[in-house]
């Protein structure tokens, strides 16, 4: 494929609260009626999918859109797209029967056999939920005037799984929290979401455990309650969640002061000066000059975006995109692409 | 074997946990399972309805064995052939039909999972509501005769309370229309 599209990088963009906030996330799950579940569905009648989609959805035929079927993508091109979040791990295994639709733009992507028929994906920089509701929303009006879906007036849009079923809707964030980590406040607050139907993950970079003080957070309720309902309670817990970061930034800068400045400042350090750098340390010290950054306790002139342009390339399938293959390699161009992004 | 986290130390801690129901391995070195007890991850983890699904789905078959199972659905989906031990199972429908064939047992599955069981939000366009809504009503009614006539009357007042709730649903849909 054209390799070009990977460059895209929405993330870039401005966006509301992006000091806390970096990423805005609405996922819909779909299916045809008439058709079994993918867990049920052979191959034949997964193309089967394939092709009814490929033959109806009109708009496919814009230059805005592309459709792939994944056996077209290279293994590396597949993790590539995982790392953008634009597929699942499920996604890019077992491809057979399996198919992808992108925008150019990169912020939306519907996976066509994963769990259920169609998950559409809208992702937008910052928090955002208006806008990408609207993209998501109309791009599902789009499909369902030319198939038809397996829709019940009392339990909605029919998912594979139960947790889904209703709105069939997951709406998350991607938020950066150094400060309520540092404060060891993080128990505390996360702990007080799932009391309103949100549950909390840490982002994990490669292996696991929590890597650059980010955690994704999105709602768990899809039945009973509608579309906005469901958004405007996220987003009201988000707000709470962002002003309780911020405050806890302000006591930590005014509390531990040159502290947290040598420390951040040592991270920049590392980032600017080191030969190789493997992937979740990376991650750790540009989370820190993050926090440096949107905290003021970095006062030299580097770009304030540097986190969300960095954050994709730096991981490992998109350097393998340029020929580097030994793990040695990696971390060697690696370092070198974040000493030249300061 | 290495620390997956570090890639440093060798892995002494071995967790499984289950995210988005598929089972993940972590093999960490004593370092990172303190930094990551720190934070706690897992306790969020748990919070997530996702991964408690399939504890639901297996108490339900459990707990009052007897009673339950002897309740239980035995039908086999006409479309794709699962039977609800199965789906309790696996924790996934087969397809469309299934919600059918289980409907007396998913009203409890869901009100636990969602504490709720009627959809509220979003409807193609093309679909006729009115009809659906009206032929669930009429079914109601003659089941809430039949509860008037045993003398179940607790029963016949929550069907009341459900056919006003459709009603209401109804109304909600004529308003939106007339609204585009
Ligand atoms: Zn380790
Ligand atoms: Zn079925």
């Amino acid at each position: 494929m054209n390799q070009k599209i990977f460059d895209n990088n929405w993330l870039v963009e401005s966006g509301d609260e992006k000091d806390v906030v970096l990423i805005s996330r609405i996922r819909l799950a779909r299916n045809l009626k008439n058709h079994h579940f993918p867990n049920k569905a052979s191959i034949v009648e997964k193309e089967e999918i394939i092709e009814q989609l490929q033959n109806n959805l009109s708009f496919l035929e814009s230059e805005n859109f592309h459709f792939f079927k994944m056996e077209e993508f290279s293994a590396l091109e597949r993790d590539v797209l995982q790392e953008k979040n634009l597929i699942s791990k499920c996604h890019s295994e077992n491809i057979e029967g399996k198919a992808l639709i992108l925008n150019n733009k990169l912020h939306l992507s519907t996976m066509i056999n994963e769990e259920d028929h169609l998950r559409i994906q809208v992702f937008g920089s910052g928090l955002d939920f208006s806008t990408i509701w609207q993209v998501a929303d109309q791009f599902d009006d789009q499909i369902e005037s030319e198939v038809e879906y397996a829709f019940s007036n009392k339990w909605g849009y029919l998912t594979s799984c139960p947790t889904n079923v209703g709105t069939a809707l997951r709406a998350s964030v991607m938020c950066h929290l150094p400060a309520l980590v540092l404060s060891e406040r993080i128990n505390e607050v996360l702990g007080a979401v799932g009391k309103f139907g949100l549950t909390v993950r840490g982002v994990s970079g490669e292996g696991s455990g929590s890597a650059g003080e980010l955690f994704q957070i999105s709602n768990q309720i899809t039945l009973g309650y509608t579309e906005k309902e469901i958004i405007d309670n996220l987003k009201s817990i988000i707000l709470q969640i962002i002003r309780e970061e911020r405050r806890s930034r302000l006591y930590l800068v005014n509390k531990n002061y040159d502290k947290l400045k040598d420390n951040v400042l040592r991270s920049l350090g590392i980032l600017k000066y080191a030969h190789r750098l493997k992937e979740n340390e990376a991650l750790n010290f540009l989370s820190k000059v993050k926090f440096g950054l949107d905290s003021g306790l970095i006062e030299e002139d580097i770009n304030k975006n540097i986190f969300s342009e960095l954050i994709f390339k730096i991981r490992t399938a998109h350097l393998q995109l340029n020929n580097y293959n030994s793990q040695e390699e990696l971390d060697i161009k690696r370092a070198e692409l974040i000493r030249n992004s300061l | 074997m290495l620390c997956d986290n570090c890639q440093e130390n060798d892995a002494i801690v071995h967790l499984t946990r289950i995210i988005n129901g598929k089972k993940e391995e972590i093999h960490l070195c004593e370092d990172c399972a303190k930094k990551s007890n720190k934070f706690k991850l897992d306790s969020f983890n748990n919070i997530s309805f996702q991964s408690m699904l399939s504890a639901i789905l297996n108490e339900n078959d459990s707990s009052d064995s007897s009673f339950m199972n002897n309740n239980l659905n035995n039908n086999n989906c006409n479309s794709c052939g699962l039977n609800y031990s199965e789906f309790t199972k696996s924790g996934e429908f087969g397809c469309a039909d299934c919600y059918l064939e289980f409907e007396d047992e998913l009203e409890t599955l869901f009100k636990r999972i969602h504490g709720n069981k009627r959809h509220t939000g979003k409807k193609p366009a093309n679909i006729e509501a009115e009809k659906e809504f009206q032929a669930e009503i009429d079914h109601l009614k003659a089941e809430m005769e039949s509860a008037v006539e045993d003398e179940r009357f607790e029963d016949a007042a929550e069907i009341r309370d459900e056919i006003h709730e459709i009603k209401k649903s109804m109304e909600e849909d004529i308003d939106e229309s007339k609204n585009i």
